[in-house]
């Protein structure tokens, strides 16, 4: 076994990861057709239901709680279907699992390259 | 025999797709990052490649973690987009190839890769953002595309040090591939970023630049990382690197980079564009 590293603030999608949220990233995956995204905003709770989440994972969905809904096995890449499904883009997404406004946000990324030289 | 002339990396982020749709190209957030791209277009139409081979990763369109290849190939005449979800637009089929590609399947077997062979697939942004990158007003359509994906959303990963070695079996396969086809290879997503958790939005501007002068002067010392190092030192989807040393494994000699350009932020990467020519 080559040792494994953990990295802060990061949940590493892995099987076990996987197998937890495979209901969650399916139903996340039916957002790619318009009919599944229109079917989950008509009745949410009845649209996650469809697809078996738990009751933990149906709550996350329900309080578009990004951070919940990765310990409960969601991928990034299929909860950016769902953040879609919200009108949310990946700034978005960013700002609320780091506790910041989107503008905020931006201002972090902007601090890490273009915006670096100015301090 | 058919040969490579040359590999190009470039970001494959959605929101490109969306700024060009928009035309805003040439807007303050955008213009360094589209500054990129002319020379490898005036370089595309002087050479005029018959085939490029495209690594990308899937998203989350075709490859869903009902069956998810660690490495598949694309073996078909033409491949669609669809739908991905959060409003990026559709573009036109993408010409396919079934010479080449059966072959380097078949080199690629023989040499102990066994990839998922697919003659049917839907191929999202991670592809078609390059294409149209390239091909400005989508006109790619003369351009035969084998498509390569390699799984970077689920761990397990291929490692870097895998990616870089099948990289150079399909180089070898081109190699040896009876014909005269100009073969281009792109290398696409990265560098360093992050989408997910509390750790969401780091960007290593420094590790960024060193990988592309790495993958110029000395790749082999990039597929010394694990994917595990790639997440703690490039962010969560920094893994994508992996794209870019298969790509860069199929140069297989030396290379000499005649065009580079970085820009970070571009939404929440840094976005590295390299045209890499074989000595």
């Amino acid at each position: 076994m080559t040792e494994k590293k953990e990295t802060w603030g990061t949940i590493k999608f892995d099987g076990p990861m996987a197998t937890k949220g495979y209901a969650l990233n399916k139903m996340c995956y039916s957002f790619n057709g318009a009919e599944g995204r229109e079917e989950f905003k008509k009745d949410e709770a009845a649209y996650c239901d469809k697809f078996g989440l738990t009751p933990e994972q149906k709550e996350a969905i329900l309080k578009r709680d990004i951070l919940a809904l990765q310990r409960e096995g969601g991928s990034i890449y299929y909860l950016a279907k769902f953040a879609g499904v919200l009108g949310l883009n990946v700034q978005d997404v960013g700002g609320l699992q780091t506790g910041r406004t989107t503008e905020e946000f931006k201002a972090y990324l902007d601090s890490q390259g273009r915006g670096k030289s100015n301090g | 025999m058919a040969k490579i002339i040359g590999g190009i990396t470039t970001s494959h982020i959605p929101a490109i797709g969306i700024a060009m749709d928009r035309g805003i190209e040439d807007t303050p957030y955008w213009k360094d990052f589209f500054a990129a791209y002319p020379p490898i277009r005036e370089w595309l139409n002087e050479q005029q490649p018959d085939i490029a081979i495209v690594f990308y990763n899937d998203h989350g369109l075709e490859m869903f973690l009902d069956k998810k290849p660690t490495f598949a190939i694309g073996c078909a005449s033409q491949y669609e987009n669809a739908d991905e979800g959060w409003g990026i637009a559709t573009i036109p089929p993408v010409t396919g190839e079934t010479e080449l590609s059966w072959h380097i399947v078949n080199e690629l077997v023989e040499n102990d890769f066994d990839p998922t062979v697919c003659q049917d697939i839907k191929v999202d942004h991670g592809l078609t953002v390059p294409l149209s990158l390239m091909y400005p007003g989508r006109n790619y359509q003369h351009l035969k595309v084998i498509p390569v994906c390699i799984n970077c959303e689920r761990h397990p990963m291929p490692k870097p040090s895998r990616c870089y070695a099948l990289g150079q079996a399909i180089g070898r396969a081109v190699e040896s591939f009876p014909g005269d086809q100009k073969v281009v290879v792109f290398g696409t997503g990265g560098l360093s970023h992050q989408l997910d958790g509390e750790r969401a939005g780091i960007i290593n501007a420094d590790f960024d630049n060193e990988c592309m002068d790495k993958l110029v002067s000395d790749p082999e010392a990039l597929t010394r990382y694990s994917n595990d190092d790639l997440i703690e030192i490039a962010g969560a989807q920094g893994v994508e690197l992996n794209m870019w040393l298969a790509m860069r494994g199929c140069m297989l000699g030396n290379v000499r980079e005649v065009h580079r350009n970085y820009v970070a932020p571009i939404s929440n990467t840094g976005a590295g564009t390299q045209l890499l020519l074989p000595e």
